[in-house]
């Protein structure tokens, strides 16, 4: 026999005269266990999941240093010894700092606000496709996965902060109220690294090259955005639009707004304000949106 | 048709129990369900991945080789009623755990479609966890992967050391573990929860004696306290114990669905 027909047999005894199945789903009021939730529905779901999201965090940073003698000590030491590199490399081998003043500064400033949208970007193309198992075993709005690698990455980012403003001061750098403006800028980051991390998580999952191919893109992205040089300073002789451009980049937008705070003690221009607002404002919506439409769909490839 | 007969003489020993309307509102019904899985890096020795070979396809236009589809669920169809269990068999690869993860939502059918009531939960939170962290912060964890508040987690979390039976290893790294041990502390972690429609894939093997007494308990209390329950396993006879209904899969398709003492009898001849 073919199971269509104990399906109907199955129908039939449950409703009496032969039924579809989908039917006799309809009459009782049963739904397709796959759909993908509207909207305002899946925010909410989201919101109620907020705990998985931020334990799901906080064990990935422990256990991630778990293994090594140091432990959590590397929260520190990472950015340091990063920021170490680059100013070897940049500051004294190929001799930047003459043309900056308070080169140390400008550069780790750079180096740290840019590796929080690296590594929030980065890890979150990985965020679905390296957790298959767990999207195929459990139920929960998947973007609690990039979600959850960009507080990750926040957290990490608190230590850099503490490296970064301890530094800043021994370079001789006063204290203003401008560093009230720190969290916000570094909100805004936030808001658009959420929102770029969403959007790779989808592509990641789905384009299985992006892990390969990310660490280039990435790191065209730090060259082009300002972390070594002053993007004026470069562009000085070129026609303007290419400044604008260059400054565009969200990146270079928010490296630019912690520098303004920082080390040159001003507050940032109007221009710079519009540009670190846009980024974040259209990053999420557009990351969002763009994650929730496959929704149904990960965890299948 | 021998198994239709069986299937209808199947559902005349409920009626006869009861009248029709008392059968249980159908709270799974699974309707010519297909399931296509892609399978990266199943190459054969002849293409086996090296740059060269990549290179060449690329330049020819092959697709991937390594890129498979499995086709593990061909067409299935049933309706699963309140106060069910339903025992599922067949051999290795025969598409069983697939078929469950359908039923979960958990993968997306290529044609056909699940419809439930309420939201099915797998009994299974092993993906969430993490081993090189404490047994305590694995349980803080799992509890939240399956999507309880933090008030329900307070009244779980002594109770799921106590079922687990690991006592002060709780504080270690779940590593560190026996694997006994890490097999209880799951199984306490993902039975903590109450489920509309429980699917249960193989969680039944695992500890000494002493646990699987206790444990087959716990499935007994969930299947009163579940509308229904799915039970995937390799050891017979937990299904004959428990189930109320067997369905034999075989290469992705039912090859018989009824009394599980008929249906056994049958798989094992088989």
């Amino acid at each position: 026999m073919s199971q269509p027909d104990s399906a109907v047999a199955d129908a039939q005894a449950g409703g009496g005269a032969p039924e579809s199945l989908a039917a006799l789903a309809e009459r009782h009021g049963l739904r397709r266990a796959i759909a993908r939730p509207t909207l305002p529905a899946y925010l909410r779901q989201l919101w109620t999941r907020r705990h998985f999201i931020l334990t799901y965090a906080t064990s990935r940073n422990v256990s991630k240093y778990s293994e090594s003698a140091l432990g959590q000590l590397w929260q520190v030491l990472t950015p340091l010894l990063n920021a170490a590199v680059y100013w070897l490399m940049f500051g004294v081998i190929l001799g930047q700092s003459k043309n900056i003043d308070n080169y140390p500064a400008f550069l780790i400033t750079g180096v740290m606000v840019f590796t929080f949208t690296q590594r929030t970007v980065i890890s979150g193309a990985k965020s679905v496709s390296s957790n298959l198992s767990l999207i195929r075993a459990l139920h929960f709005p998947r973007a609690s996965l990039p979600l959850a690698y960009a507080v990750q990455e926040l957290q990490q980012l608190g230590w850099s902060m503490g490296v970064l403003i301890v530094l800043v001061l021994v370079t001789g750098e006063p204290i203003t109220w401008l560093w009230l403006l720190i969290p916000v800028t570094l909100a805004l980051q936030l808001v658009f690294n959420v929102g770029a991390s969403l959007f790779m998580a989808r592509v990641g999952a789905f384009v299985r090259d992006t892990n390969q191919l990310l660490p280039f893109i990435t790191r065209t992205w730090l060259y082009a955005s300002g972390v070594f040089y002053s993007i004026s300073e470069r562009t000085e002789k070129l026609p303007d639009v290419l400044r604008w451009a260059l400054e565009f980049n969200p990146a270079a937008a928010y490296i630019e707004f912690m520098r303004d705070l920082l080390i040159y003690q001003r507050f940032p221009e109007r221009w710079a304000w519009i540009t670190c607002i846009f980024w974040a404002i259209f990053a999420l919506i557009v990351g969002f949106w763009y994650f929730w439409r496959a929704e149904e769909r990960y965890g299948r490839g | 048709m021998a198994e239709l007969t069986k299937e209808l003489s199947h559902v005349a020993q409920e009626e006869s129990q009861a009248s029709p309307e008392v059968l249980g509102t159908p709270t799974v019904i699974v309707d010519n369900l297909h399931i296509v899985y892609k399978v990266y890096g199943a190459a054969s020795d002849s293409q086996k991945g090296n740059a060269a070979n990549a290179l060449m396809r690329i330049v020819r236009r092959q697709g991937r080789p390594q890129m498979k589809e499995v086709h593990a669920v061909k067409g299935v169809s049933f309706v699963a009623r309140h106060g069910e269990a339903i025992g599922i068999v067949g051999r290795n690869g025969s598409g069983k755990s697939t078929l469950l993860r359908a039923i979960a939502g958990l993968l997306p059918p290529h044609k056909g479609a699940v419809y439930t009531d309420g939201q099915p939960s797998l009994l299974g939170v092993n993906a969430a966890l993490m081993k090189e962290l404490t047994g305590e912060r694995n349980i803080v964890l799992g509890c939240y992967a399956m999507g309880m508040s933090p008030t329900e987690l307070r009244e779980k979390y002594d109770e799921i050391v106590d079922f687990s039976g690991i006592g002060e290893f709780v504080q270690f790294p779940m590593s560190t573990y026996s694997s006994g041990m890490g097999a209880r502390l799951r199984f306490a972690i993902s039975s903590a929860k109450t489920h509309d429609v429980l699917l249960i894939d193989e969680a039944l093997a695992t500890g000494d004696r002493e646990f699987k007494k206790r444990s087959q308990k716990r499935i007994k209390q969930m299947r009163e306290s579940a509308g229904t329950v799915f039970l995937v396993a390799h050891n017979l006879d937990v299904i004959e114990d428990t189930c109320s209904r067997v369905i034999w899969l075989h290469k992705g398709k039912i090859k018989m669905d009824g009394d599980p003492s008929e249906v056994l009898a049958a798989y094992n001849k088989a």
